[in-house]
């Protein structure tokens, strides 16, 4: 096999998004584990480009790094004591949770090797955003599911509210 | 004389003719020209430094009655190089308690997005690094980037003041994004298209007539965005010593300086860009294209005047007072805007020539009565709220 | 069109190469005599007192999410406010959308009604 820049930038781009992955599970100081997280989500969008997802690489910029990890950083600054020095940042758990990823990765490895995915190789047609636009409003694809994210959001929202007026 | 009217496009095929000339292929031309143009539009956002600080400094001082930097020559405009000079030769502290990697990173990311804006922005046609089908989103998804470099510096300084900045950075985050991008998705909506380019070849009015809502409100996310007075929150210098920046000298504080001015340049391009009509100016873009450029820098010069003239008039907000008026004024203002502009948009007009002028009218009549309710409503929240009477007691001392 | 991003990856890389070469340049030039006085944290001439990590109100959560579900609403708004223009059947795709919006929004009412929006 031939290797093309697509196949070095692919390479960098993964390597990015797994030393960012491995990072947050291994630092020991929480808010550089929140920072590994969003160069996790950084080379994630750059292999959406790769894809020519570009929107959806957008998005994951937008809304991952630009709010979520905002969302986290933003959580460990309203938590008392997480900066203390004692402050452990694994707790009596780890065994339980690391037996819960086991089984994930095993559920997920298993899932992966058994379905046949139905892989194309085409071209990203021209005006695929449009196309997206006209499907989430129109009854024969996506509006169903675009409506009920409303609902899913609200239902967030209304939640949040209730949780933290009791703070 | 067309080579001189098209200067620029004219300039840049001679030179990818020349670079063929001399053997290369077609991908190697392509690769040089993008190189080529990602140091300009790179020396381009470093230029605005040294043009917009003295700007800012004469400006300011104009306006509160004093000269200004006077002591450097040329009436003090080339005190930039003086700045550079100092900042360069200046001692680096870090202090003991800092989080070391933290506080060098915290500049270095500073920048990085706020140079990669400058990638889609359009100054002509072809002037543009690259169009993007997604290019506004591209603008809005990586200029929101500066506020982790923010956070991350205010972190690694270890210091109260700059971590208070650091939360305030993350208030104002939650306070002008959403306005933002919903003032950008009405001007997508009237366009159709996400593409810098073909949003100002569509725009035969400029959309600030149009949609004066849209304008104001992206006018006031983007002087947030750049963090400029009066929604300089986290600088505060007059409460909190200039928040992030307190632990910081010499080439990094540099780094923050640099962003500040190029983040308020691109502010100042995308809202020509997106309001004004680009490098449009009552045909003299065509008649001279060499021009567009200059039209455009000329715009964002205007925008960036106005930053200035904001910042010398109006006292800073508090952040719950800014939180609150993001989100109870400007974000349902803005949904409305939106749902006006998508009826608009689709009411039936025949002569294609007539269209564009019958549809900015409509929207902005609806516009200035959206405006003139919203402030009536607000008027009325003034007087019947709680805090009404100190209001009064305080408006009748300044009578 | 993946070649679209040609340019933006240069971009990248020289973005990111930009504020090394100019702290390497400044590193180069600049002075280094630290002393405990001058890597002291500053605040105002004191010393300080305790930790630098002081908690913030929680209160302001409520406005991290409002945040986080607009953004998204936004981010979902934008395929539709590219293909609006060209959609015959807009009466639809425009009550669609209202109802989207309107659902969020109601979102936010119950929110501002609760007094969550509100600083205290």
């Amino acid at each position: 096999m031939e290797i093309t820049v697509q196949h070095v930038v692919f390479i960098i781009l993964s390597a990015v998004a797994l030393v960012g992955a491995i990072g947050v599970v291994a630092l020991r100081n929480l808010f550089r584990a929140a920072l590994a997280l969003v160069l996790s989500f950084v080379g994630v969008a750059g292999l959406y480009v790769l894809l020519e997802a570009e929107l959806l690489a957008m998005v994951q910029i937008l809304v991952y790094v630009g709010a979520i990890s905002i969302l986290i950083i933003f959580a460990i600054m309203l938590t008392r004591n997480l900066m203390d020095p004692e402050y452990k940042a694994a707790n009596e758990q780890w065994l339980g949770g690391l037996l819960a990823a086991a089984a994930l990765f095993g559920i997920l490895v298993f899932i992966l090797l058994q379905v046949s995915w139905p892989v194309q190789v085409t071209d990203m047609p021209p005006g695929a955003i449009e196309a997206l636009g006209q499907g989430l409003v129109s009854p024969n694809f996506y509006l169903l599911p675009f409506e009920v994210a409303s609902v899913l959001l609200l239902v967030a929202l209304v939640g949040a509210v209730i949780i933290a007026r009791e703070l | 004389m067309e080579w001189i009217t098209n200067f620029w496009v004219t300039f840049g095929d001679w030179v990818a003719g020349v670079l063929a000339g001399w053997g290369l292929p077609p991908s190697g031309v392509d690769l040089v020209a993008d190189i080529v143009g990602v140091i300009i539009l790179l020396l381009l956002g470093v230029t605005a430094v040294i043009v917009f600080t003295p700007m800012e400094r004469k400006v300011i001082a104009r306006m509160q009655d004093r000269p200004g930097p006077n002591r450097v020559p040329l009436y003090g405009t080339i005190i930039a190089f003086a700045d550079a000079i100092k900042m360069l030769t200046k001692e680096d502290i870090v202090p003991t308690r800092a989080d070391k990697l933290l506080h060098v990173l915290g500049p270095i990311l500073v920048v990085i997005p706020a140079v990669l804006v400058f990638a889609v922005l359009p100054f002509g046609p072809r002037l543009v690094g690259q169009q993007l089908n997604v290019g506004i989103l591209y603008v809005v998804a990586i200029a929101g980037m500066h506020v982790i470099a923010i956070v991350v510096a205010a972190w690694g300084s270890n210091n109260k003041f700059a971590l208070i900045s650091g939360f305030r950075v993350v208030n104002q985050l939650l306070a002008y994004e959403v306005p933002l991008i919903l003032s950008i998705l009405a001007v997508v909506l009237l366009t159709g298209t996400m593409n810098l380019v073909e949003i100002v070849e569509r725009q035969v009015v400029p959309f600030a007539v149009v949609m004066p809502v849209a304008a104001l409100v992206y006018t006031i996310g983007g002087l947030a965005e750049a963090n400029r007075s009066p929604v300089d929150l986290i600088e505060a210098d007059s409460e909190m010593v200039a928040g992030y920046l307190v632990e910081y000298s010499g080439m990094k504080f540099a780094m923050f300086f640099i962003a500040e001015y190029v983040t308020m340049f691109a502010v100042g391009i995308v809202a020509s860009t997106l309001f004004l009509g680009g490098w449009k100016f009552f045909g003299l873009e065509d008649l001279l294209p060499v021009l567009r450029p200059v039209i455009v820098f000329a715009k964002a010069a205007f925008i960036i005047f106005l930053m200035l003239w904001f910042r010398a008039t109006f006292p800073r907000l508090r952040f719950d007072q800014l939180i609150e008026f993001a989100w109870k004024f400007l974000v349902p203002i803005s949904l409305v805007n939106l749902l006006v502009v998508a009826v608009v948009v689709k009411i039936p007009l025949a002569d294609p020539v007539t269209e564009p002028y019958i549809r900015a009218a409509i929207l902005f009549v609806l516009n200035v009565v959206m405006i003139a309710v919203a402030f009536l409503m607000v008027r009325r929240a003034a007087i019947t709220s709680p805090r009404a009477p100190a209001l009064k007691r305080i408006a009748a001392v300044e009578k | 069109m993946l070649s679209d991003y040609n340019f933006i990856g240069i971009f990248v890389v020289v973005a990111i190469a930009f504020p090394f070469i100019a702290l390497g340049f400044a590193w180069l030039l600049r002075p280094k005599k630290p002393n405990p006085v001058k890597t002291d944290t500053y605040e105002c001439g004191l010393q300080t007192i305790g930790e630098t990590w002081v908690r913030f109100r929680a209160q302001y959560w409520i406005y991290a999410l409002v945040f986080v579900v607009f953004d998204i609403e936004a981010v979902f708004l934008f395929p539709w406010a590219v293909a609006y223009i060209n959609i015959d059947a807009w009466v639809l795709a425009l009550i669609e959308v209202a109802l989207f919006i309107g659902i969020l929004t109601l979102g936010l009412v119950y929110a501002w009604r609760k007094g969550a929006l509100r600083w205290q």
